[in-house]
């Protein structure tokens, strides 16, 4: 039997009950690998649920540092009877396959091509602690020393982060690091290793940090100056505001009085919620809200007024799977359509397409900023495969020198100056109009804002002529937008070609491994990561250099397809859909399967270059 | 005669409150609403009442939601800034705006209309058949010496006693 041998690149996925404390030294597993210099990516793939279903936790090992998702796995800690069968079918051939051995299983519950790995961990466990607690707890540390025999990790760099989790509680750090020897004797006495799947140490890490979406996004916020947060928990959006509320007891309280300069509302409902960042956006606060599809929803009157009304504020959307409930702890890219043309009547919003991290925070600082000078509200479209995961990514990078851009405020000083004020005449020609807030001057400025139609001076008015000049205002407008939003970033192919692919969001680490892999096999393709919706003219111009495309999403209707077609107007069968739409994290072997077919099926020939 | 412009002139010696501002200041447009609604009432109330309280009115921010209730706010205190949101979830907003500037006093003004029987038609009072339940509260900060954010009760009644005297 050959088995696969790999230093420093494989893929090991624990399955576990969920609730049993796996999470924790799953991820003390990934970490340490990290500190021996070499990128991991971990994958929490949890149920819905707080004790008792299946959860799996997926640790990508690359030391040429791909993040995404590869597809097959290569080691399966099998530690979940309940979903025994289904974990060992998903090893590769030649893969590893490490369980729980106090109870014998029958030979038919294995495999021939596996490596098969027992160790009695229970009655290991048993045998050592008294407690029950004890016994099911360190069950997981006894399993992470014997994966570090197995696999040569270093032990000293688990002992390390030991001694940071439990810094000041000496108890708990020493009766981890006994369990921890305990599995590591077991392994070096009973098991042969090392196995094929070895970790060494290198320096592919860099400068890089560890950090989850969902706390970038946050201090995102903290950066970008918002002071209201309105919001109403929901999977998998709430650690935003969760981890905004941490980070602003540390920045945002005053030194002198202790006073907190900012405000945080956990509201009634998603639709409250939405309403306490319109009233405070209009009211000139920087005001945001984090919730998921079911939340944006329901805030969708809301956001009707707002794009009408002309209010900034900023929705994070960290995308779950729907429809209706759906997959809440599962991952898709699925809200697109539903977000870009959110509410009744003609809508259009503006939404920004973070990839990872880095760009959580970057964009979310930016969506405020874009909000104000837009006056319209703005959407940070993250999923659950970038919030809840950490991921390693770039540092944060924000300039000192950077100020708010508070769009057109009109202030006391210029209207005494007699500078005309109309609240929704398009004076700049860019669709802006420019607004006052309350309180500004006494006899100056004062406006009924109102959902309802409006002449350029804010009056009620129900003649044709002012709505038509009204909406005409908002679509120039939404046009400026897509030069202000982050732009689309080309990645051009070694050799010339005439396909090209586009991508955004969380489907970019496993792209970026695809198209090296296509590549390999004489697959070349242009690809532009999408950064933002509305669309630069920089798109159209992609899509028409290409003769074929594909749009690479998760998400069952091609739903960025969709946008692309029906704003650009482009001719549907240039788009192919490449699509992943399971709940799991679309993976890099996926992407690359889809458009070898779909190359072979349009019987192009990819190496050629087009004649002309 | 909603169509005809309100005047701007008044009389001279129209007496000013502790703030310098005449009751004139504390009007808006002129109300579009059936001769004889009550919501006049309360707008004329709330005009009368913010005179008396001395209250600036640009420092006043006023909220309603959908309806005739909250087509008011554009009658009455037209130096402030006003906001007719979605119908019946104007409180958020206002606890939003609330949240972002605790300078202002924040004036809410909801309401709705509720069909009556049409045995009851003949007894309403206004021409539109319809009884308004509703209700004018405010919100302010503590330290604000006007009306607090504890007192739910509309201030006309005050207002109403201190006009009829």
């Amino acid at each position: 039997m050959k088995r696969i041998e790999a230093v420093n690149d494989f893929v090991v996925k624990f399955a576990n009950v969920n609730g049993s404390g796996s999470a924790s030294a799953n991820e003390l597993f990934a970490k340490a690998i990290l500190r021996m210099g070499v990128p991991v990516s971990p994958r929490n793939i949890f149920p819905s649920n707080i004790q008792g279903l299946p959860t799996w936790y997926e640790v990508r090992v690359s030391e040429r540092g791909w993040l995404g998702r590869r597809g097959g796995i290569d080691m399966m800690v099998a530690m979940n009877p309940q979903t025994w069968d289904a974990d060992v079918k998903e090893v590769e051939p030649g893969g590893y396959l490490f369980y729980d051995s106090t109870r014998p299983l029958p030979p038919s519950a294995f495999r021939d091509d596996l490596t098969v790995i027992g160790m009695p961990v229970t009655a290991i466990c048993n045998a050592t602690y008294e407690d029950a607690r004890q016994r099911q707890l360190f069950k997981n540390i006894m399993v992470l020393g014997a994966l570090s025999v197995l696999m040569e990790v270093d032990p000293q760099a688990i002992e390390k982060l030991f001694g940071e989790q439990y810094r000041g509680k000496e108890r708990l750090l020493e009766s981890n690091i006994r369990a921890l020897h305990a599995g590591r004797s077991f392994a070096k006495d009973h098991l042969q290793a090392p196995i094929g799947l070895r970790v060494k140490r290198a320096d592919a890490v860099g400068n890089r940090i560890f950090v989850d979406g969902n706390a970038a996004a946050a201090l995102g916020c903290v950066y970008g100056g918002a002071t209201v947060c309105a919001w109403y928990p929901i999977t998998p959006s709430s650690s935003v505001a969760e981890t905004f509320q941490k980070y602003c007891e540390k920045f945002r309280r005053d030194p002198a009085t202790g006073e907190s300069r900012y405000a945080i509302v956990q509201a009634e409902d998603e639709i409250a919620s939405v309403g306490m960042i319109t009233g405070a956006g209009w009211n000139g606060a920087r005001a945001f809200t984090a919730t998921s599809g079911p939340g944006v929803s329901l805030m969708t009157e809301f956001i009707g007024l707002a794009y009408f009304a002309e209010i900034p504020f900023v929705i994070i959307d960290v995308q779950r799977g729907g429809p209706s409930t759906g997959m809440p702890t599962r991952t898709q890219q699925a809200d697109l359509v539903s977000t870009a043309y959110a509410s009744h009547g003609d809508t259009k919003h503006p939404m920004l397409l973070p990839q990872d991290p880095a760009e959580c925070f970057e964009f979310s600082a930016t969506a405020l900023d874009l909000a104000e000078r837009l006056q319209t509200p703005v959407f940070v479209m993250t999923d659950l495969d970038i919030g809840m995961n950490q991921r390693l990514c770039d540092p944060f990078v924000w300039d000192d020198e950077r100020r708010y851009d508070r769009g057109k405020v009109m202030t006391a000083e210029e209207l005494e100056a007699g500078r005309e004020f109309a609240r929704y005449k398009d004076v700049d020609g860019d669709g802006i109009p420019w607004r006052t807030l309350p309180g500004t001057h006494p006899t100056l400025g004062s406006y009924f804002t109102r959902g309802t139609t409006r002449d350029p001076q804010a009056r009620y008015s129900e003649a044709g002529a002012d709505y038509v000049y009204n909406v005409q205002r908002l679509l120039k407008k939404f046009a400026f937008a897509a030069t202000l939003v982050p732009q689309p970033q080309v990645r051009a192919a070694s050799r010339k070609t005439r396909l090209g692919v586009l991508y955004f969001g969380s489907t970019s680490p496993a792209m970026d491994e695809a198209l090296v892999a296509l590549a390999q096999s004489g697959i070349h393709l242009d690809a532009m990561r999408l950064r933002a919706f509305p669309f630069p003219p920089s798109v159209a111009e992609f899509i028409e250099d290409h003769d074929q495309l594909f749009v690479v999403e998760q998400n069952r209707d091609a739903q960025m397809r969709t946008l692309l077609v029906n704003e650009l107007e482009v001719d549907p069968a240039k788009l192919a859909p490449v699509l992943h739409y399971d709940g799991t994290p679309i993976t890099a072997r996926a992407i690359a399967q889809a458009i070898t077919r779909r190359v072979h099926a349009f019987a192009v020939a990819p190496s050629k270059e087009k004649s002309r | 005669m909603t169509y005809i412009a309100k005047p701007k002139l008044h009389h001279p010696t129209l007496a000013k409150n502790g703030v310098g501002y005449t009751r004139r200041d504390y009007e808006g447009k002129v109300s579009t609403l059936c001769a004889g609604c009550g919501h006049d009432s309360i707008s004329a109330s709330i005009i009368q009442a913010c005179w008396q309280l001395d209250i600036e009115p640009h420092k006043v921010a006023k909220l309603s939601g959908i309806g005739c209730s909250s087509k008011t706010p554009d009658y009455f205190l037209g130096a402030s800034h006003g906001f007719n949101t979605v119908h019946g979830r104007m409180p958020s907003v206002l606890t939003g705006a609330y949240l972002a500037n605790r300078e202002l006093l924040y004036l809410e003004r909801l309401g709705r209309r509720r069909p009556r029987p049409p045995s009851a038609w003949a007894s309403s009072r206004t021409p539109c058949g319809a009884a308004c339940a509703w209700s004018t509260s405010w919100r302010t900060t503590a330290s604000t010496a006007s009306p607090r954010a504890s007192s739910r009760r509309p201030p006309t009644a005050a207002a109403k006693a201190r006009r009829a005297r």
